[in-house]
């Protein structure tokens, strides 16, 4: 028996990133919103406290913050022809649960994309010739530019209080940035983190090699900051935890700490956590989402929530599965190419090596994933793909940082 | 070091080079005395320390294992001596070991290698399973059980699962071997309070300083010149 509640104006799906800033910006706007999130509630004074996050074992192992897949996981395959099998424990990728989400165990490396990454299709059009891109390759331009976006991304700085150095003011490049990033309308708003040996090596070595060095840009603040909500972030420690991992001085940015204690202050909002959404609600004739049904993972009672907006701010996983377990949207088919939801999906991945030096100090434990060098040269359409049979590419980065046990274990597959 | 035990550093190596980058290399004069330091004294265990789930046969291979991975040398005691064994135990008694969040539904398949564990056994029943399995073939192999193995058997019979030259009835010795490395690791390298790295013993062969780590004050002063400190565990600051 679902229990029908009171309709609200807007209800989230999801109180990550996305949930917290569009929650934020509708009760400003004078909108009455819910916020839904499966997992647990997260207060860092509560829970991203010392001793407990310097516990390598239970959130770099165990993965406290992520997702729990015994309640629900996706299925995979690497090809069209394979079954596709559960992913019985994350680990390639780890999508977040609870209050924060993904946003409250990143890493905190801070990238926008490049301007021509807006219009992929038509910049390797053109600069490759109509027949360039093979047919099978479904990159498409997004529908806004980078120019539309440059205030939001603004914005967003100074709500993490990224720390960088800028190399592209309003078109002006300035030395020790980046000189590939499109032009920003203002500098990050905290100096670059300080940087370490392997990372200074990392940088000459790129720079003899006729390469742009640069700090890496990072969302964790370099120096106690209060951003526009009027929070307060503190400075990064170089504990070397932050990945996986929360933050225990507040610098890293993350939704718990940038927006949470406003909307938890603000009469319009209402959280409720573990509180699992399990379909969309719509008007079939009018072709308009009227609501949610949540199962309130508490009791195991299922309730609808009407509203007037409902905004799908899960991860891609969580929104794609929505449209589809609603009927909503055309599911994409590999085979035809017909469909959008659920086409394009992509997920960064790295790779990478770890350097020895019999002659050098590291201390490898002082650090962050944002303490480091990075040199962007062979980034999307920042060099010529001519020739060499594919498109795309990435930055290359040298950081410091890192505690035993993942080191030991870092090359082992299971 | 004695000539029967696998070269640990190779080990490590195996496992991740940066573990080797975590190494703190010792300067010639430290090498040297080193070398003729008898092994770290073993911490005794304050009070006897019951198993809680591991059978005796099971707990008798995984510290054969232990200490093939981790011998006592002049950088540590033996695994079993640094606790490795109880941080199993403690871990496979508890939500660890009974399948805390993995997905345990069906469909069972045998997948690509890629698409990473489909086996419907949590890790206590897997380490059962398993170590069966190991001391099966052991049989098979030596004639006798992998513990009661001499020390260069024992580094071959892991060697020879690392690499699936070892062929257990109808489970991966390689997937095997990979768990059970990372479990010694963790046993190893994990916080104190979870039954291993008993007296910090791997933070002071690495040079790890632990808890709390605030050093924003120590990135600049310690540029390329080594940080020392006394490792402290969470225990300390409870």
């Amino acid at each position: 028996m679902t229990i029908r509640l009171k309709e609200v104006d807007a209800v989230m799906v999801g109180m990550g990133w996305t949930g917290a800033i569009a929650a934020r910006e509708l009760t400003k706007a004078g909108l009455d919103v819910v916020g839904l999130e499966r997992g647990a509630d997260r207060v860092p004074a509560e829970d991203f406290g010392l001793t407990t996050l310097r516990d390598e074992l239970r959130y770099v192992h165990r993965l406290e913050l992520m997702q729990d897949n015994s309640l629900d996981t996706i299925t995979f395959r690497n090809a069209a022809d394979q079954p596709a099998l559960p992913i019985r424990r994350f680990g390639a990728f780890l999508p977040g649960e609870g209050v924060g989400g993904t946003g409250s165990h990143w890493g905190a490396l801070y990238w926008r994309n490049l301007p021509s990454d807006f219009r992929i299709r038509s910049a390797l059009t053109e600069r490759y010739g109509a027949n360039a891109i093979p047919a099978d390759m479904t990159i498409q331009d997004w529908p806004v530019s980078y120019e539309e976006l440059e205030p939001f991304y603004d914005r967003f700085d100074k709500l993490c209080g990224v720390s960088g150095q800028a190399g592209n003011l309003k078109g002006h490049i300035i030395a020790g940035g980046n000189p590939f990033e499109g032009p920003r309308s203002d500098h990050y708003p905290n100096k670059p983190i300080k940087s370490g040996l392997g990372p200074s090596l990392f940088g000459e070595a790129a720079k003899s090699l006729g390469c742009h060095p640069f700090p890496a840009p990072t969302a964790t603040s370099s120096a106690p900051y209060v951003n526009p909500e009027g929070m307060t972030l503190g400075r990064c420690e170089y504990c070397g935890h932050c990945n996986r991992t929360a933050c225990e001085a507040n610098a890293k940015a993350s939704p718990n700490i940038t927006l949470m204690p406003a909307l938890r202050a603000d009469p319009r909002f209402e959280l409720r956590t573990r509180a699992f959404v399990s379909r969309l609600v719509y008007d079939k004739a009018a072709r308009k989402v009227t609501g949610v049904v949540y199962t309130d993972m508490r009791n195991g009672e299922e309730y609808e929530q009407p509203a007037g907006l409902v905004v799908l701010s899960a991860f891609t996983f969580g929104n794609t599965q929505q449209l589809l377990l609603s009927g909503i949207g055309e599911p994409y088919d590999p085979a035809s190419g017909k469909g959008v939801v659920g086409k394009n999906y992509c997920y960064q991945f790295e790779a990478g090596g770890v350097a020895f030096f019999a002659d050098k100090e590291m201390n490898p434990f002082i650090g962050a994933p944002g303490m480091g060098v990075v040199i962007d040269d062979f980034n999307g359409e920042n060099f010529d793909h001519s020739g060499l049979g594919f498109f795309g590419g990435g930055y290359i980065v040298c950081s410091n940082g890192g505690a035993p046990l993942r080191a030991a274990t870092a090359a082992r597959h299971w | 070091m004695a000539d029967e035990t696998i070269p640990r550093r190779n080990f490590l190596l195996g496992a991740g080079t940066a573990v080797a980058a975590s190494l703190a290399p010792l300067s010639p004069s430290q090498d040297a005395q080193a070398a003729e330091q008898p092994a770290p004294a073993a911490p005794a265990p304050p009070e006897p320390e019951p198993l809680l789930t591991l059978t005796a046969t099971e707990a008798a291979f995984l510290s054969a294992a232990a200490d093939a991975i981790i011998p006592a040398d002049e950088l540590s005691p033996s695994g079993t001596d640094c606790g490795v064994v109880i941080y199993i135990d403690r871990q496979l008694a508890g939500a660890y070991g009974a399948g805390a969040r993995t997905y345990r539904n069906g469909p069972f398949r045998r997948g690509k290698p890629e698409q990473g564990y489909q086996l419907p056994l949590t890790p206590r029943q897997y380490f059962a399973t398993g170590i069966a399995a190991a001391n099966e073939w052991a049989r098979k192999t030596y004639g006798k059980e992998f513990d009661r193995l001499a020390p260069p058997d024992r580094a071959a019979a892991l060697s020879a699962m690392e690499h699936g030259t070892a062929q257990f009835e109808n489970f991966s010795a390689r997937a095997f071997f990979g768990r059970l490395h990372g479990v010694v690791m963790e046993g190893f390298f994990s916080d104190p309070m979870y039954g291993g790295n008993r007296n910090k013993v791997s933070w002071t062969m690495l040079g790890f300083p632990g808890l709390p780590a605030t050093y924003a004050d120590k990135v600049d002063a310690y540029f390329n010149k080594r940080y020392v400190a006394p490792p402290k565990s969470i225990a300390d600051f409870s």
